[in-house]
């Protein structure tokens, strides 16, 4: 099936959008058929909206704060920046999501708001999975939940790590994977591949280069 | 020689020795006083598995806080897998938890599949299931030998290696390599079965059944064993839950959760197994466990080898993989505990962000409430008994 490598318009599943740079996934928007919720990120071919009573609870609560969507089975909350603390809150202790499975962060430097900030949640009880997700932008800082899910700790501090995220309230915000003192964060897009911290590598492993 | 002649003792005498250069003021402080002292241990250190790094504030020989600090093996991973494509990406995880390595590979080519909504085929899944199941056995017998061998039982650690060089000659034969496999591909498997697979593996099982028990008869009813074990390094299941720790350490605090009962995928809903839990949440249990988990996972091996279907063992995907704009989370159930990827699809040939949930970084962070108030000695215990892997925790 090498002809999917010429033309990318009939994938397998009929996605009808097709985007011109994949960092600006916003700008597709208003071409998702099922949600015109503008804030809402367009995750793939037909998203389909995600209705459930918990879901219909939220957005009677909050608006257009908030988007429930289902892709491929797997559903998803975007949900608006300052509502992010109380959200995760409720899904803890309403909806039982008391396992925070991951939390990471995805970069889009073409977009206003450059991150997206994903939480990806499980709930024993119900055995179930949710992603919350939310964009913000570069320098914007977002609240820490680790007041919330213990295990938010290093998973909070390795997104500060690697993208340089801030969270606020967080009892060590600090870097962990790489050293303290390292200047740039490697997972954003304008990080090069074989860019390092060249002047920390000279100075404490005395080396030239790390390659 | 009379004892009490003077003479006899005057080379013990002192007091007209030059001190002007030593400083023998009395010290302000005790010399045994009562003070938190912090040490170090690795990140050089044969106990720690790697090299983890752990900063220890000690009072006396008790714990009074952990620090882990971690990194020295990170190859920033999810910054590769952006620069390669999808294919090219396989091996790679396959060095994140080695001891593993087929299970990441399973984990990471379901989580591809998923997004390019496409299924292995039913032969694929019973293969993937096998290997995977005796890789479960593999990183377990590693995990005892060393955590034996920490805690100072050293007879383990050959009758482990031993037994399990015969999982590795199985995955020799099959895939050409012994620890980073690569044995699957993304829609299915690369390579058919050999001539002699499945007599291989039915005689790896009897072989290794009666090898379990000899373990067992090692450590299970030893007492220095249950000494070093027993109470130590206790966490609740609650705490484990607020930590998102998962896996045997999870099951042994009394949580009853596999996800390859809870979420089942590759063909595990097809297979009768039982998922063993402890009660207590300590080391032992943890041990028991594990020793348990071995015995199902040789039961889903022997259910899944006497019924492999016929049929293709590649699900027809393209040449060039390209799977559609979107994201996914696809987690599996590794040897210690849930292995997640996450992948964000623009379209194109290369994943535009990949995250790996890696079992071992999580449940590294629960050391710290397991040895607060426990012995230097029983730190060693606990980072065995984590079964973590540093390939994994700095990816």
């Amino acid at each position: 099936m090498a002809e999917e490598v010429k033309s990318p318009a009939p994938l397998p599943p009929p996605d009808g959008e097709k985007k011109p740079t994949a960092e600006k996934p916003a700008a597709a928007a208003p071409a998702a058929p099922a949600k015109p919720a503008a804030p809402a990120k367009p995750a793939g071919p037909v998203p389909v909206p995600w209705t459930s009573p918990m879901v219909e609870k939220y957005r009677n609560q909050y608006g257009s704060g908030l988007d429930a969507q289902t892709y491929l089975g797997q559903n998803y909350l975007s949900v608006d920046r300052s509502l992010i603390p109380d959200i995760l809150r409720l899904l803890r202790d309403q909806e039982q999501f008391d396992y925070c499975v991951d939390i990471t962060a995805v970069h889009y430097p073409k977009r206003e708001k450059q991150f997206d900030v994903v939480w990806i949640l499980y709930s024993f009880p119900r055995n179930e999975r949710v992603r919350v997700q939310t964009q913000i932008a570069d320098g914007d800082p977002i609240s820490s939940c680790v007041s919330i899910w213990a295990a938010a700790n290093w998973l909070e501090r390795e997104v500060y790590d690697m993208f340089g995220i801030r969270f606020e309230g967080h009892p060590d915000l600090k870097r962990i994977l790489l050293p303290d003192g390292w200047k740039g964060y490697p997972l954003r897009k304008d990080y090069g591949i074989l860019q390092q911290d060249k002047e920390w590598v000279q100075i404490n492993l005395g080396i030239e280069s790390g390659q | 020689m009379n004892v009490n002649d003077d003479t006899a003792r005057s080379h013990l005498d002192r007091s007209n020795l030059d001190r002007s250069n030593l400083d023998l003021e009395t010290p302000e402080k005790p010399y045994l006083d009562a003070n938190e002292l912090i040490i170090n241990m690795g990140p050089q250190h044969p106990a720690t598995h790697g090299v983890l790094r752990v900063i220890l504030k000690l009072d006396g020989e008790k714990v009074l806080g952990t620090e882990c600090v971690i990194g020295y093996l990170h190859r920033g991973v999810e910054k590769i897998a952006e620069n390669r494509t999808y294919t090219m990406f396989n091996p790679y995880v396959d060095r994140m938890d080695y001891v593993a390595a087929v299970s990441n590979g399973l984990g990471y080519c379901e989580a591809v599949e998923k997004l390019m909504n496409v299924e292995a085929p039913a032969r694929a899944k019973y293969i993937r299931v096998i290997l995977t199941e005796l890789n479960r056995v593999a990183s377990h017998q590693l995990w005892l030998g060393t955590h034996a061998l920490d805690i100072g039982a050293m007879t383990p650690l050959f009758y482990t290696f031993r037994d399990r060089e015969e999982i590795l000659k199985i995955f020799e034969r099959y895939c050409g390599a012994r620890l980073t496999t690569h044995a699957f591909r993304i829609g299915g498997c690369q390579y058919e079965t050999y001539a002699g697979f499945e007599k291989d593996v039915k005689n790896f099982l009897t072989f290794v059944a009666p090898k379990i028990d000899e373990y067992e008869e090692l450590l299970t009813t030893n007492r220095i064993w249950l000494e070093r074990t027993k109470h130590v390094g206790v966490i609740s299941g609650a705490d484990c839950v607020a930590l998102g720790v998962t896996g045997p350490v999870l099951r042994a605090s009394g949580v009853q959760w596999d996800l390859r009962k809870a979420q089942p995928y590759a063909a595990y809903s097809d297979f009768d197994f039982e998922i063993p839990i402890g009660e207590n949440g300590d080391t032992y249990d943890r041990y028991l466990v594990r020793m348990q988990e071995m015995r199902q996972s040789l039961r889903i091996v022997e259910q899944a080898v006497n019924a492999i279907p016929e049929g293709p063992i590649m699900a027809k995907v393209p040449k060039v993989i390209k799977p559609p704009v979107g994201e996914i989370y696809h987690s599996i159930e590794a040897p210690k505990g849930e292995l997640g990827y996450f992948i964000v699809s623009d379209g194109s040939t290369q994943p535009y962000r990949l995250r790996v949930r890696p079992p071992s970084f999580v449940n590294l962070q629960a050391l710290d409430i397991m040895v607060r108030g426990a012995l230097v000695a029983d730190v060693i215990a606990v980072i065995g008994t984590l079964d973590i892997v540093l390939g994994e925790v700095d990816r």
